[in-house]
């Protein structure tokens, strides 16, 4: 009764639909740049490595993953560490502006990325974060800290208020409450708000693309390089792009059943 | 559960506060003062009033031209993946398997276009539409069909709007999974007692309970398609012409371009204040539909 007829049919069509552009990507960062451009072949006939020997070992690529991997895992410290406590406040207190602020957070988590690309440009400049980690981390912090929020703030509410009033009883201090007792109690939560913060983080160009020049130059910046004089280098755009795949791919497994919360800012 | 009422919890959410504040409020200044202003270069700045706003909004200016332009377009393209994407959501979130392995691989497959940096989606569908080396682009030209996104504005449109499709149609499935899920086996028991119809149980019980879900997918795909830039503009850099320009790549291109800051940042205030619009009537809407669940939920 859940489901329709032929809908083994339906689902199958459109995963097919889903995977065959990502296996194509995959298809390619195999092949040789020869086979690529002169025949169309389903599969690599002379399958290499080259494309990944060549991220792996020309640091101009691999810092480009170090670089991302930075201000993300920056970014994500501080996600969580400062809506920790708001979300319990939201899930528990009622307070002066409450509904303003969470209302404002939203705005933020959906204000288009090409407002701020100039304006923090011009602030990161001026306080001489430009083209560090921290100018992307933070700059990142203004659609993650809400969505933090909101999937913390589910969590939380799902802990018995009768837990905080028998620890506070039981003499716990609020910082002793919230370290000891809450985080343990939402860990998984967290793994999921920090899994979040994470992804976005990662899929996001534009303004980690204007906040660096040099030094903190995200992957996917590299990735636009692979253009020259010479051509189009796919092989070599289709390794760098398969490697950015990847740690979505590894932790998809844990966070299967969140999915649908962490996109609807934990509302579902 | 009642809140209590505790002044103190501000404490709790100042952090908050001031970071956001630092990466919102303080940038959003500097835009409202350029939005006045007029600049010749060496930093020199001129008063000019409202004089940005009234050319962005008179469409015989280059500036009001190039911004409804693009404002059309992208109104045009969220219509049309809406409607594309929610049934086909709907279908999807139905076909799900009931129980065993298969749900949680399925679940894992509808995920992974939505883990995809943005860029690299765009680098997916470049590759896989380009006539030459890609899969689709091949197919469709030797079954004789004349498909190139590079030169021609329909295929460009038809490319960026099935790979809009591609990257976030499992979103709007895995949603509705969501809200499929939460039936109770209760309902469908007694539908199969009143011997109901297939389209019966959807019309009756399936899409009712899907409503808040269904509301919150609409307007996020709405929000998210209004904003987007890195895709089409990998695939098609905003062309050929300027057919695929969507609102963000105009305001980059004026903004980060030409540094014309006084018309990008009025450009930015007006795009800004769409979305908060939009996005005050998804508050409403969502805080409504979280307030009157319990009422339905303890009368059923």
């Amino acid at each position: 009764m859940h489901s329709i007829p032929g809908r083994r049919l339906i689902m199958a069509l459109f995963l097919i639909f889903l995977l065959l552009p990502i296996y194509w990507l995959v298809n390619m960062s195999f092949k040789t740049n020869t086979e690529i451009v002169s025949t169309m072949t389903l599969w690599p006939h002379t399958p290499t490595l080259q494309h990944y020997r060549r991220i792996f070992t020309d640091e101009s690529w691999y810092s480009g993953y170090i670089n991302s991997l930075e201000y993300v895992i920056i970014n994500t410290i501080i996600s969580i560490s400062v809506a920790l406590p708001a979300a319990y406040a939201f899930s528990r207190y009622r307070f002066l502006g409450d509904k303003h602020l969470f209302f404002w957070l939203l705005s933020n988590r959906m204000a288009p990325a090409a407002v701020y690309a100039l304006p923090f440009f011009n602030l990161y400049s001026a306080i001489g974060l430009f083209d560090t980690p921290w100018a992307v981390a933070l700059a990142h912090c203004i659609f993650n800290v809400p969505l933090a929020v909101w999937i913390l703030e589910g969590f939380v509410s799902g802990v018995p208020r009768e837990i905080d009033e028998t620890a506070f009883l039981d003499g716990y201090s609020f910082p002793r409450f919230f370290i000891k007792i809450l985080v343990p109690l939402i860990a998984s939560g967290i793994g999921v708000a920090a899994f979040f913060c994470f992804m976005f983080s990662w899929v996001e160009l534009l303004l980690a693309r204007t906040l660096t020049s040099v030094d903190a130059k995200p992957i996917a910046a590299v990735m636009t390089r692979t253009v020259s004089a010479a051509g189009m280098d796919w092989g070599l755009l289709s390794a760098a792009g398969v490697l950015t795949i990847i740690p979505g791919a590894l932790v998809i497994w844990f966070v299967r059943n969140y999915i649908a919360r962490g996109f609807a800012l934990g509302r579902v | 559960m009642d809140k209590t009422v505790n002044q103190k919890a501000w404490f709790l959410v100042l952090p908050v506060f001031l970071v956001v504040a630092f990466s919102a409020i303080l940038p959003l200044m500097t835009v409202v003062n350029y939005s006045m202003q007029d600049t010749f270069g060496n930093n020199q700045f001129f008063w000019n009033g409202v004089g940005w706003f009234k050319e962005l909004l008179d469409p015989s200016t280059d500036l009001g031209g190039r911004f409804l332009a693009s404002l059309g377009r992208n109104l045009f393209f969220s219509a049309v993946i809406l409607a594309i994407e929610v049934p086909l959501g709907i279908v999807v979130a139905l076909s799900m398997p009931r129980e065993g392995w298969s749900v949680a691989a399925c679940l894992v497959i509808l995920a992974l276009p939505l883990l995809i940096p943005w860029n690299v989606v765009g680098t997916i569908w470049q590759i896989f539409g380009r006539p030459d080396i890609g899969l689709l682009g091949y197919v469709l030209n030797s079954v004789g069909i004349n498909y190139n996104y590079v030169s021609n504005d329909v295929d460009a449109w038809i490319t960026v709007i099935v790979m809009d499709v591609w990257h976030w149609t499992s979103l709007v499935a895995l949603l509705c999974y969501a809200g499929l899920k939460s039936i109770p086996d209760a309902y469908y028991q007694a539908a199969q007692i009143d011997g109901a119809s297939r389209w019966a149980v959807f019309k009756a019980i399936q899409l009712p309970k899907m409503h808040r879900v269904l509301l919150i997918a609409v307007l996020l795909r709405f929000m998210d398609s209004f904003m987007i830039y890195t895709e089409p503009f990998v695939v098609t850099g905003g062309g050929p012409g300027n057919s695929t320009t969507f609102i963000s790549i105009e305001l980059v291109k004026i903004a980060l371009g030409q540094f014309d800051l006084g018309k990008a940042a009025a450009l930015s205030l007006v795009y800004n204040l769409i979305i908060l619009i939009v996005c005050w009537v998804f508050y409403t809407v969502m805080t409504n539909a979280g307030a009157d669940r319990p009422a339905k939920e303890g009368a059923a």
